[in-house]
């Protein structure tokens, strides 16, 4: 069984998004993606300044066996990525809501923030 | 529906992750990859490998049966096992398998789980003419495998076998927690360590044993994943990743199993034979990733602008904290030491061919 925050938004990738006080989005992978994929030893986290679209790649996990991209949940500007994961990719295992956290976006609209997957549609989605 | 080992309730009571693999249903890791990789490499292991096929060819004309099929010398001692590849005509390869000699006129083949009904298709659609017994035992046979430096002195707590005694590649018959079993010095980790065949009724009964003194030996339960890392990192190839109906033996650095100097005809031999006489185009190599990134099956290799190569099985190496990979280069460019690129997600990363095993320090025999 793995966790879902109620407080957070999901996508169909799999990635939570919680609104921060000044409007921005973080963003990051969710329990059941992180154990669906096993360890995390390599994250590529260069989207750092990019204007995105939603749903677009905007960098990528490694796990031993397999790699994974993630995705924008909005569209808008990337203004901050977890560089601490760097030197520590476990983090994405460890704390996936804390301190394994990927990305911060500030939207180019707050309107799609509401369009993502609620608590309970991602458990649904996530067949738990 | 996929099949069951008859290790399956084990698997699942460890809280194992299931996943299908070659129509079974197998624990693919039980903790973590890198945890279970660095247990068979610093003590020791215990894989449920029930998934295999066994074939045994029984009779007067076993030897010259797979004498004709087999690319490698078969006419080893009782009691001896060897590699091979068994190709198509066309030199591709239909598998590549461990058989083991149990008497003057008995086999016994391991292929692939995931090469079992062509193999078996393969191998009786060639016995026509040979007076020899073919039986396909691959549900009857369990396989465990206990791998890593103190394989030995774990194993030995099982057996009244002298372990010490066998040699690499080399099996006797002997009793395992009880149960009657082909304990044979193989394994596919780079590793000492120890196969044991046993009925599939005993499988239960030599798992136990072993779990049972886990907390005095700390042996691991290593699932599918870990298996994986463990043969890449030691440069081992893997069917349906880096060989394949379309690769050659020769192509594979497997000229070594190819027994083209001995005058023994087998299926293939006319295609691979002049393969060595014109030169091979292309040759696996090992690969190193010098930037950051993993490289995986599928990952394209360019020399410049000149795609030169495909990456056919990758990895980060668990025991040496980098990426590594087998792949096919154009011969041009396959020497060791030589600068290429591989492409990942749209990026240019600097990689080199190095020699393989990328890790040198098992403690295989």
């Amino acid at each position: 069984m793995s966790i879902v925050h109620e407080n957070l938004r999901y996508t169909q990738t799999h990635e939570w998004v919680r609104r921060e006080a000044d409007g921005s989005v973080t963003m990051g992978l969710t329990d059941y993606a992180q154990h669906q994929m096993g360890e995390i030893v390599m994250v590529d986290n260069s989207g750092m300044g990019r204007d995105v679209r939603r749903g677009e790649p905007i960098g990528a996990l490694e796990a031993v066996k397999t790699a994974e991209d993630f995705y924008a949940p909005v569209d808008g500007k990337v203004t901050a990525v977890n560089t601490q994961l760097e030197a520590d990719p476990g983090l994405v295992n460890s704390d996936c809501y804390g301190a394994g956290w990927l990305a911060r976006i500030a939207p180019a609209s707050p309107a799609q923030y509401d369009e993502l997957l609620t608590a309970e549609q991602y458990r649904k989605l996530a067949g738990e | 529906m996929d099949k069951k080992t008859p290790l399956f309730d084990r698997h699942v009571a460890l809280g194992a992750r299931i996943e299908p693999f070659a129509g079974y249903l197998m624990p693919i890791q039980y903790s973590s990859v890198i945890n279970e990789h660095l247990a068979v490499r610093r003590n020791a292991g215990i894989f449920d490998l029930s998934h295999m096929g066994e074939f045994r060819v029984k009779g007067p004309q076993a030897q010259s049966f797979l004498d004709m099929l087999l690319t490698n010398n078969v006419d080893v001692e009782p009691g001896k096992a060897f590699y091979s590849t068994m190709c198509y005509p066309d030199a591709g390869i239909v598998d590549d398998l461990i058989v083991y000699r149990i008497s003057r006129e008995e086999f016994l083949m391991v292929v692939n789980a995931a090469n079992l009904e062509k193999d078996w298709a393969w191998v009786t659609s060639h016995a026509k003419g040979f007076d020899f017994r073919l039986t396909n035992e691959s549900d009857e046979i369990a396989l465990i495998a206990v791998q890593g430096p103190k394989a030995q002195a774990i194993a030995s707590k099982f057996t009244e076998t002298d372990l010490e005694v066998i040699p690499y590649y080399a099996h006797v018959s002997g009793k395992v927690a009880g149960v009657d079993a082909l304990i044979a010095r193989t394994g596919y980790t780079g590793e000492d360590g120890f196969e044991f065949y046993v009925a599939a009724g005993d499988a239960a009964t030599v798992w136990d044993a072993v779990m049972a003194d886990a907390p005095n030996s700390g042996i691991v339960p290593i699932g599918l994943g870990a298996r994986d890392t463990l043969r890449l990192e030691v440069g081992y190839v893997l069917y349906g990743n880096d060989i394949d109906h379309t690769t050659t033996p020769l192509e594979a650095k497997l000229g070594w199993v190819v027994k083209l100097a001995s005058g023994k005809d087998f299926i293939g031999r006319e295609v691979l034979a002049r393969q060595k006489e014109e030169g091979l185009g292309r040759n696996l190599v090992g690969l190193a990733v010098e930037g950051k990134g993993i490289i995986r099956h599928g990952t394209e290799v360019f020399s410049g602008d000149t795609r030169v190569g495909i990456v056919t099985s990758g990895t980060l190496a668990p025991a040496l904290g980098t990426a590594v990979g087998l792949g096919y280069v154009s011969k041009a460019y396959a020497k060791t030491g030589t600068s290429l690129e591989a492409v990942i997600r749209g990026n240019r990363i600097p990689i080199t061919i190095v020699k393989i095993p990328f890790y040198t320090k098992g403690s295989r025999r």
